[in-house]
């Protein structure tokens, strides 16, 4: 049989069963619309997250309180990294690299009458904004002087703003934190959210300001910023030594941009192959569809398979013939997924992320062919192999 | 007799045996049957249901294979061909006319007829061209693009008799073939087929109506899986 009269008979065959082949070929559509868009989720995700991490410079690096890849997790043992030992870094290392601790605290803050709740207040030196980018739309950020007197003032976000100050203009009115007055100095540039994160709910004070207010001797993070990107692995090496110095066990992390770019896309690897498996999953159980719907057909279609090996049909065309029908029902499901998915991520990639990869479609395209063939061959065997007067004879 | 002119054998079956094994019980269904047909003939085959002729005639079909004996077809040896060998002999030597039409519902009257050639290998083409010359002899010109439901019986194994014909075979099996049918549509499918038996085509019928057999040159009947000798 010519390639084309197969094609035309697997089609004809399917046509005659509309309804069920539409329902067979949607577990199909199913299967591999998922699969592209979960795994065009896990990518838009690594992606942003990867993008953010860059967006901080090449020249960062972050100390972190606890061991990172050892037996217990950042948060789970006591943090050592002290203030003491963060101005003891600065101290040492203030010639190669920018130092600027972070102590962050969640409160609510307050002018007159109008309070801005779960606002993070975050305490750093006055070189954190040249360490992390941070525009400023208004004022200005407070001075190294401001931070070593313990100055009273903020840098607040734009949802501060929006509901501390709706009309007037904050700068240099004075917002309840924790019970302390802060003058306000600046107003830092809409930065938007980030997975539920709202980053404009944000107010920067001196360091050793929220060290008093908050009563806090540790800090969250220290931030470094090497002077050039060429001197990371150096810093790194140094702020590591100097911290030992201080410390009775390696009881920090520290990471480079790299590093931490690493970690976050081995983790949302891990994540998208995840999403894409269990996708897989219902591509499987649309495979199975494919089966059951190949055997029930061969079982009705019996007497038509007698008929065709009496008329002449050799094994193989019969094999083709069911197995055909088969590729041709998770193709067309494939095909159709595809474009669901590709459609379905391009709608979601315009209010979250959501990246198409080539190669989950070049996957998804093969991977339900292969559907097909796996789980059209055994029907297809089956009717091959069938006696032509037996089948013949079945009612 | 036609065989005194054109002294050519289409079957020789010798000592044809077919034995059913189940359970350890042998059954026979076969006896050394002995036959040879010539090229032109018509011949029935009657007898009794259960007498072997339907296992007989899906021998002579090469739709069963013999346990014992030896079957020459158009002189090629055919008793020990592999299913797909007997597939390939089928499409090209042998056309089936069934009792039940065997049509197949969801295609037209012509790609019905056209089917036996699409596993012969003939440009498609010449096929639908072939297939509709069939059609027009057999009189079902206005039925070519219809499906087979909405024909009659007589139709449907009218069509069935023009698919026998599309490879043009050395010899055509009747089984029943006008067991599902009315009296005067039998008696319209027993004329096309002695026109057919007129033009030279070799025709092996099944049948128990007596009246039908006695329509052919030759009746062979069976018993209790023997040729009965009259």
């Amino acid at each position: 049989m010519h390639k084309k009269e197969l094609i035309n008979l697997a089609l004809s065959s399917l046509r005659s069963n509309k309804l069920r082949s539409a329902l067979t070929t949607l577990g199909i559509i199913i299967g591999v619309f998922s699969v592209i868009l979960l795994v065009a989720l896990g990518n838009g995700l690594q992606k942003y997250i990867t993008d953010q991490i860059s967006g901080l410079g090449s020249n960062i690096l972050f100390v972190l309180p606890g061991k990172v890849g050892g037996t217990q997790g950042p948060g789970d043992s006591i943090n050592k990294l002290t203030v003491a030992n963060a101005k003891y870094l600065e101290s040492r290392i203030n010639s190669i690299a920018l130092v600027s601790p972070l102590i962050s605290k969640i409160t609510t803050v307050k002018y007159q009458n109008k309070s801005n709740k779960n606002t993070q207040v975050w305490g750093t030196s006055s070189s954190f904004p040249d360490i992390i980018k941070t525009d400023l739309v208004r004022g200005s950020f407070f001075t190294t002087a401001q931070e070593k007197s313990g100055g009273k003032v903020a840098v607040i976000g734009q949802t501060v703003v929006k509901n501390l100050f709706p009309t007037s203009d904050p700068i240099g009115k004075k917002v309840l934190i924790s019970g302390g007055r802060y003058t306000v100095i600046g107003v830092s540039a809409k930065k938007g959210s980030s997975f539920g994160q709202d980053q404009d709910n944000v107010i920067v004070i001196p360091f050793s300001a929220a060290r008093k207010q908050f009563s806090i001797d540790t800090v969250n993070y220290i931030y470094l910023s090497a002077k050039s990107p060429e001197l990371v692995t150096f810093v790194k090496k140094r702020a590591t030594e100097i911290l030992l110095s201080r410390f009775e066990e390696d009881d920090f992390t520290i990471m480079t941009q790299e590093q931490t770019l690493q970690t976050v896309t081995s983790i949302t690897s891990v994540l998208t192959i995840a999403l894409g498996g269990i996708a897989a999953i219902s591509l499987l159980v649309g495979g199975i569809g494919v089966m059951n719907i190949m055997l029930v057909s061969v079982t009705e279609r019996t007497k038509e398979i007698g008929l065709r090996k009496a008329l002449g049909a050799r094994r193989i065309d019969i094999l083709l013939q069911f197995l055909l029908e088969a590729v041709t029902l998770s193709l067309v499901g494939g095909l159709t997924g595809i474009l669901l998915g590709f459609l379905v991520s391009l709608i979601v990639s315009q209010f979250f992320v959501a990246d198409i990869t080539p190669w989950s479609v070049i996957l998804a395209f093969f991977f339900s062919v292969a559907v097909g063939i796996v789980f059209g061959i055994a029907p297809a065997i089956r009717a091959s192999r069938l006696s032509p007067i037996e089948a013949l004879r079945y009612e | 007799m036609k065989q005194d002119e054109e002294k050519h054998l289409v079957i020789e079956l010798s000592n044809i045996s077919k034995d059913y094994i189940s359970d350890e019980i042998v059954t026979h269904v076969l006896h050394n049957v002995s036959l040879q047909v010539w090229k032109g003939e018509f011949i029935a085959i009657i007898g009794p249901s259960g007498s072997g002729k339907s296992t007989l005639l899906n021998i002579i079909g090469l739709l069963d294979v013999a346990t014992g004996g030896t079957y020459q077809l158009s002189s090629q040896n055919v008793t020990n061909l592999t299913e797909d060998e007997l597939a390939r002999v089928r499409n090209k030597e042998i056309g089936f006319v069934f009792q039940q039409f065997n049509l197949l519902k969801r295609m037209t009257v012509l790609d019905n007829v056209i089917l036996p050639s699409i596993y012969s290998g003939i440009s498609s083409t010449l096929r639908v061209k072939n297939a509709k010359e069939l059609l027009i002899r057999l009189g079902l010109e206005e039925q070519m693009h219809k499906k087979p439901n909405q024909l009659s019986g007589g139709q449907q194994q009218r069509v069935a008799i023009a698919r026998a014909l599309m490879n043009s075979p050395s010899l055509i099996l009747a089984d029943e073939p006008t067991g599902n049918l009315d009296s005067k549509s039998g008696e319209e499918v027993m004329k096309i087929l002695k026109e057919l038996n007129a033009q030279g085509n070799t025709i092996i019928m099944i049948t128990h109506e007596k009246d039908i057999a006695d329509q052919a040159q030759r009746v062979i009947y069976i018993k209790d899986g023997k040729v009965q000798n009259p």
